[in-house]
This record gives structure tokens, C-alpha cells and sequence, in this order.
């Protein structure tokens, strides 16, 4: 049984701007056992985003995080900027949507690899140019001596990307979290740049975790899947076991929604109807119940638990889906 | 089938600009595209980034004018036309962009943003064109009341989105070019969107040409796709047709690379076949673009540019060694070898236990 290497306990995050409180992350909790792929899915407003940026200490000063979240046993909740900047990287490091923007223009792609070595290790500058070489080479940049004197410009988007997972991985930390890595990806980049992350898991051992809006990319690359919507988790399982059978009626309807290459043309998808909520006013009871299909009068009055109903497989639903019934 | 729009070797570049505004390259965005666009039908437009779709969209519209090459809209050459003939000519043509707010004017009420058209072609008196505004709005599913005084940025993006498409319709167009128009949208909302799409297509009669990266998107609101790469038409067919058997081994590597919702199947990482970057399209290759990457490149892809030939019914493919017809789902296991590389098993079944 591989351990636990990162552990996360009711999760709350809410940020106060201009006399308005925003409810982002209301209670998540999980756990990340190494070398393992969990896929956090959701829309935006879901939280999966803010969620792993508490992780990271990266939110703004109008952010309040409570709850736990302990890596190696380590609790990252409550650490100053100072403490922080020791274990980002060394312990859990990300990688962003745009490496347009995460990349510095004015360095060389070389030197920003060495910088992100030398923040946590103690090298000599032959050392870490030769540590980037190698890190170079491990996300398959081809011709890296010549890449390692390049600016970001002079790289495509695809291997920009490579150079955030090279920089991410400089000190080996334990836990990466790829949030929306491949979104601006085209598709063909992306089948390239999830090769890469699945051979490094295998390789390293490194967790990681995967947020994006995709479903699909859930169900190729993800070991368990969790589900969020409006700051919580509505559904947990395997993913084998959630693509077999999806109980929360949101789950469902993300799946549904999804451009099959089976459907005739001209073939109408199945809507939800409404919006995402507003964040700083919740409704009562279970946050989806305004535009679920299934909805009861008890989802309008109370918010219904995430439990685990079957074995592995949680979810939070006072009228949950059933086997082969249609929505 | 009458033809609404005609395309013929349409050619767009744009100059890159060095150091010091001196001319620093060319990006070749669309080389010498035809393609024809029946009334009545959605033709799916499909490419990656950097394949000159949304600049071949542009095109159309002539917003550019493309370098070369011939737009015949309802029988009217547009290319060449300026001023108040090119507006007329243009009038039944109308676009919908991917940003959502980036098209509508932020200082604007929504109903002055779809009242725009029906004022700039002199459509009708004033209380006409507000009723027709409170039509369009209702046709979006906008209630006029609560929506018709707000500003953009008061509304969600698909939201804006659906305001774009009531502005598109207002004059009741024969074509919308939609230009990407879910892709800034969350995927429920998504799912509105295009339904809303579908139904003024058969409400109204419209046709469209529907620009997109996501392969199974397409697919699913078009009869007929085309595929680009860096600037070339690598196939062209009846979408059935063309996603059953692919014949371009773009095409087969695109839906090769389409993340699988079955956890069951081998994910797309171990089903793609391109190698190497996408190359740039500051310097393309010669002959066929795709020849870098493609595992079934000859010689004669360097030398002779592919063009279009006909290899089934209305199925065209642009390549000098086009994959074998192969309908018979093949074996998880088969691969067959081309020139050393293998063509990877791809099929259209759908994931056990879902529509």
C-alpha cells in the first residue's frame, strides 16, 4: 500500500473584497497517495483552482484559509510567505495554464531552470547547469544545449510547457499539481505533454494532481477523480469505477454535455439549464438543486452529506443517479 | 444543392516585423484554400493552432481581404469590392467570435448592441427595430425585460455569447460564421449554446461555417468538415465519412489524440502518432506541411505540394499517400507498418455502458 503523501481536511477558503464575501473551497478534504493521478474536475467557480493556490500559498491577502492540508506531515495551512517559499518546490510545485505568463521574457530559459535548482540546493553553478541539462532532457526537449540558451519566446507553446514541468520538477518535490497544464494546448500537444506527466509519475514517483475542466482527460490519465462544484466535492471515486456509474446528477450532466465523436450531426445535447451559482449567496440546501433534473423538495431544504455510499465511491446527493437510468 | 459560398485558392500572409520594424518573416496563415459551402449545410472548419482557420474565416468576411484568391457569396465575387457594395454584398453574412465580451461594445446596453445592424442597414422605424430587438432577444432566450438595459459586463459569458448570436441574426442572415464560438464557455453552458445554435439553424434557415479545435465538436454540429494545417486543406468530406475513415494521416493523428472518456481504452498519449514539434508557420516545409511529423512521408511529399483529389463521395483528400479505407473496427492490438512507423489502432466506439 503506497503512503499518503498528502493529506487535505476540510478545506475552507473565503475571500472578503469590497464588503463581499466569497464562499470559494467550502469543506474539501482528500487524500494523495504517491506515485498516484488525482483529477480534480470542475467549472469555473467550482474551487478546484483555489483550492490547490491554498495549497501553494498562493492567494491574494484577501483570502482567509482555514482547515488542514499536511504534506509528509508537514501542515501547509497557517505557514508564513517565508515558510512557504521552503516547501514550494521542494515539496509540492505547479504548473500553470500559461507558460506565456509563468515564464520570465527577459531570461534565458536556462537560467530560470538554475534559479528554480538553487532556490532549495546548495550547487555550484556548473552543478545546477548540469542538473538543468538533465531536467531538459527529461521533459524530451530535443537539442537541450541549444534550448538551455534560448529566451521563451523562441519556444512553442508545447515546449514552454515542458520548460514549467522541467522547472516544477527541479527539486523533486513530491506532490505536482498541473492545473489546467494542457488547457491551451492543442489537442495533439497535449496527448505529448500527458505522455511526459505519466512516464515522469512512473519514473519519479511524484503524485499528481490534475485540475481541469476536461472529463476526458479524467478518465484517460486520472487514478481517482473528485468532482466539485460551488467550493465542494459532490463526487470521489476511482475512475474506473466513476466512468462505469455516476451518481451525482451534476457528474452526470458534465459527462452528457461533453461533444461525442459517436453523436449523428445536428444531434441536440442534453442542457442543464441556469447558471453556476453565486458564490456570495448560496443557496440552502444542495448548491445544484436549481438546475438538477432530479432535484426533491428535501435538495432545496438540506445540503446532503458526502459520504461514501459504496465502497470507494462517495458522493453527496440526496437522489443520486441509478444503474442505467437515463438522466 | 445551390452553392452560397464559393472559395477558390485564397491565399492570406502577414509579415512578421523584426527588430527595429525591419521585415522579419512571413507567416504563410492560409495557402491557396478552396472549398465550396452549400446552402443550408454546416460546414465544420477544423485545425489545430496555426492552421489559418480563423484567419481563412477572416477572409471570407473580408476583414482582411485575402492576398489572392476568389470569395463568391449568393453568386458575388466579394473579393474586390469596396465601401457600400461590399456592405450589400456582405449583408447576409454575419460572424460570431469566440470572446464573448470582446465583441460587444462594454459601454453599450444589450439592446442597443443588437439594435446596431437593423440601424446601420436602415432597417425599419424605431419602434420596428425595438420589437424586433425584444424578438431576438426572446429567440436567445433573453428575457428583454431583465436583460435588454444591462451592460456586458453584468452578464455571464454565455450569457454575452447568446447576445452576440441574437446581433448576428438580427438582419436574418443566410451565413454566420462562428468563429469558435463555445470555446471561452464552461461545458454545461457550452452545451446551451450550441443547442440554441442548432435550433435557429432549422428555425431560421440558416447555414453555417463552424470554427473549431475540438474535433468531436465539430463532428457533432456539421455535415461536411474540412481539416487544416498550417494553412493547407488536408481533407475535405461528409463528416460521417471523414471521422469513420479518416484518409489523411493528420486527420487520423487528430482523432487519434482525443482524450478517451473510457478509462478502459489505452489513453490518447499511447494512440498518437506525430513526432516532433508542429513547425513553424513562419517556415513551413515544402510540399506537404505535414511531411515533418507525418509516418508516412515520402520523397515526393518535399518536392510536390498534394492536392486535392476525390476519393469518395465528396470525400477529398490532399495527400500523395493517403491511409488505406479500413471501416472494419480494427483489433485492439493490430498495427500495420508504413515505413517503419506504426499507424495506430483507432476506432469509433463508444465507451461500454453510455449512449
Amino acid at each position: 500500500m503506497k503512503e499518503t503523501v498528502l493529506e487535505v481536511d476540510d478545506l475552507h477558503v473565503r475571500f472578503d473584497r469590497d464588503g463581499q464575501r466569497v464562499h470559494a473551497v467550502n469543506g474539501l478534504s482528500y487524500r494523495l497517495r504517491a506515485g498516484r493521478t488525482l483529477a480534480i474536475i470542475g467549472e469555473s467557480g467550482s474551487g478546484k483552482t483555489v483550492s490547490s493556490r491554498a495549497l501553494m500559498g498562493l492567494l491574494p491577502s484577501t483570502a482567509t484559509v482555514t482547515g488542514s492540508a499536511r504534506i509528509d506531515g508537514l501542515e501547509l495551512i497557517g505557514l508564513t510567505e517565508e515558510e512557504m517559499r521552503e516547501h514550494r518546490g521542494a515539496d509540492l510545485a505547479m504548473v500553470f495554464q500559461d507558460p506565456t505568463r509563468s515564464l520570465n521574457p527577459t531570461m534565458r530559459i536556462g537560467s530560470q531552470i538554475i534559479e528554480a535548482i538553487r532556490a532549495h540546493t546548495e550547487v555550484d553553478s556548473a552543478a545546477a547547469k548540469r542538473r538543468a541539462l538533465e531536467l531538459l532532457s527529461l521533459v524530451r526537449i530535443p537539442d537541450p544545449q541549444r534550448r538551455f540558451h534560448q529566451y521563451p519566446h523562441q519556444l512553442s507553446g508545447g515546449m514552454r510547457q515542458r520548460v514549467m514541468i522541467a522547472i516544477a520538477l527541479a527539486s523533486d518535490p513530491k506532490v505536482l499539481i498541473a492545473d489546467e497544464a494542457t488547457t491551451a494546448l492543442d489537442v495533439t500537444t497535449q496527448a505529448q505533454i500527458m505522455a511526459l506527466l505519466s512516464e515522469l509519475r512512473s519514473r519519479l514517483g511524484t503524485a499528481i494532481i490534475l485540475i481541469s475542466h476536461d472529463l476526458g482527460l479524467a478518465a484517460s490519465y486520472a487514478d481517482e477523480v473528485i468532482v466539485m462544484y460551488a467550493g465542494r466535492a459532490v463526487e470521489y471515486a476511482p475512475a474506473r469505477i466513476l466512468f462505469g456509474q455516476m451518481r451525482m446528477p451534476y457528474t452526470r450532466a458534465l459527462f452528457d454535455a461533453i461533444p461525442r465523436l459517436e453523436r449523428a450531426s445536428h444531434s441536440l445535447l442534453p442542457v442543464t439549464p441556469g447558471q453556476p451559482p453565486d458564490l456570495t449567496a448560496l443557496p440552502a440546501g444542495c448548491p445544484f438543486h436549481p438546475r438538477c433534473a432530479r432535484a426533491k423538495p428535501e435538495c432545496r431544504e438540506s445540503r446532503p452529506p458526502f459520504v461514501e455510499h459504496e465502497i470507494g465511491h462517495w458522493w453527496a446527493c440526496w437522489n443520486p443517479c441509478k444503474d442505467g437510468e437515463p438522466l | 444543392m445551390t452553392k452560397l459560398l464559393e472559395v477558390r485558392n485564397v491565399v492570406h500572409e502577414f509579415v512578421v516585423r523584426g527588430a527595429g520594424g525591419l521585415k522579419g518573416g512571413t507567416v504563410h496563415a492560409v495557402s491557396d484554400v478552396s472549398f465550396d459551402l452549400n446552402a443550408g449545410e454546416t460546414l465544420g472548419l477544423v485545425g489545430e493552432t496555426g492552421s489559418g482557420k480563423s484567419t481563412l474565416a477572416r477572409c471570407v468576411v473580408q476583414a482582411p481581404r485575402p492576398k489572392a484568391g476568389s470569395v463568391r457569396f449568393q453568386g458575388t465575387e466579394l473579393v474586390g469590392l469596396r465601401g457600400r457594395r461590399l456592405e450589400r454584398a456582405r449583408r447576409d453574412m454575419q460572424m460570431v467570435f469566440q470572446d464573448p465580451y470582446g465583441s460587444l461594445n462594454p459601454r453599450w446596453r444589450i439592446s442597443d448592441i443588437v439594435e446596431e445592424p437593423l440601424i446601420g442597414y436602415g432597417d425599419g422605424n424605431a419602434t420596428n427595430r425595438r420589437r424586433r430587438v425584444r424578438d431576438l432577444l426572446d429567440l436567445v432566450g433573453l428575457n428583454p425585460e431583465s436583460y435588454g438595459r444591462r451592460h456586458p459586463r453584468e452578464l455571464s459569458g454565455g450569457q454575452c455569447q447568446r447576445v452576440a448570436i441574437a446581433r448576428a441574426i438580427a438582419l436574418q442572415p443566410a451565413l454566420v460564421v462562428c468563429d469558435e464560438p463555445v470555446s471561452s464557455l464552461d461545458v454545461l453552458i457550452q452545451a446551451q449554446v450550441l443547442n440554441l445554435l442548432e435550433r435557429l439553424r432549422t428555425d431560421l434557415g440558416l447555414s453555417y461555417l463552424f470554427i473549431s479545435h475540438d474535433l468531436a465538436l465539430v463532428k457533432q454540429v456539421s455535415d461536411r468538415v474540412a481539416v487544416m494545417h498550417l494553412g493547407q486543406l488536408c481533407e475535405i468530406g461528409p463528416a460521417e465519412a471523414l471521422y469513420r475513415s479518416p484518409r489523411h494521416p493528420y486527420t487520423v493523428d487528430l482523432l487519434a489524440s482525443i482524450p478517451s472518456l473510457d478509462p478502459n481504452r489505452p489513453p490518447a498519449s499511447e494512440r498518437a502518432v506525430a513526432s516532433g514539434e508542429p513547425p513553424s508557420p513562419l517556415a513551413p516545409p515544402s510540399g506537404c506541411r505535414y511531411r515533418t511529423r507525418c509516418p508516412r512521408a515520402q520523397d515526393l511529399c518535399a518536392t510536390e505540394r498534394p492536392l486535392l483529389r476525390e476519393l469518395g463521395p465528396g470525400h477529398q483528400v490532399a495527400c500523395h499517400f493517403p491511409e488505406p479505407v479500413d471501416e472494419v473496427e480494427p483489433a485492439a492490438s493490430a498495427t500495420a507498418t508504413v515505413n517503419g512507423a506504426k499507424r495506430p489502432p483507432w476506432s469509433t466506439s463508444a465507451p461500454s455502458g453510455h449512449p
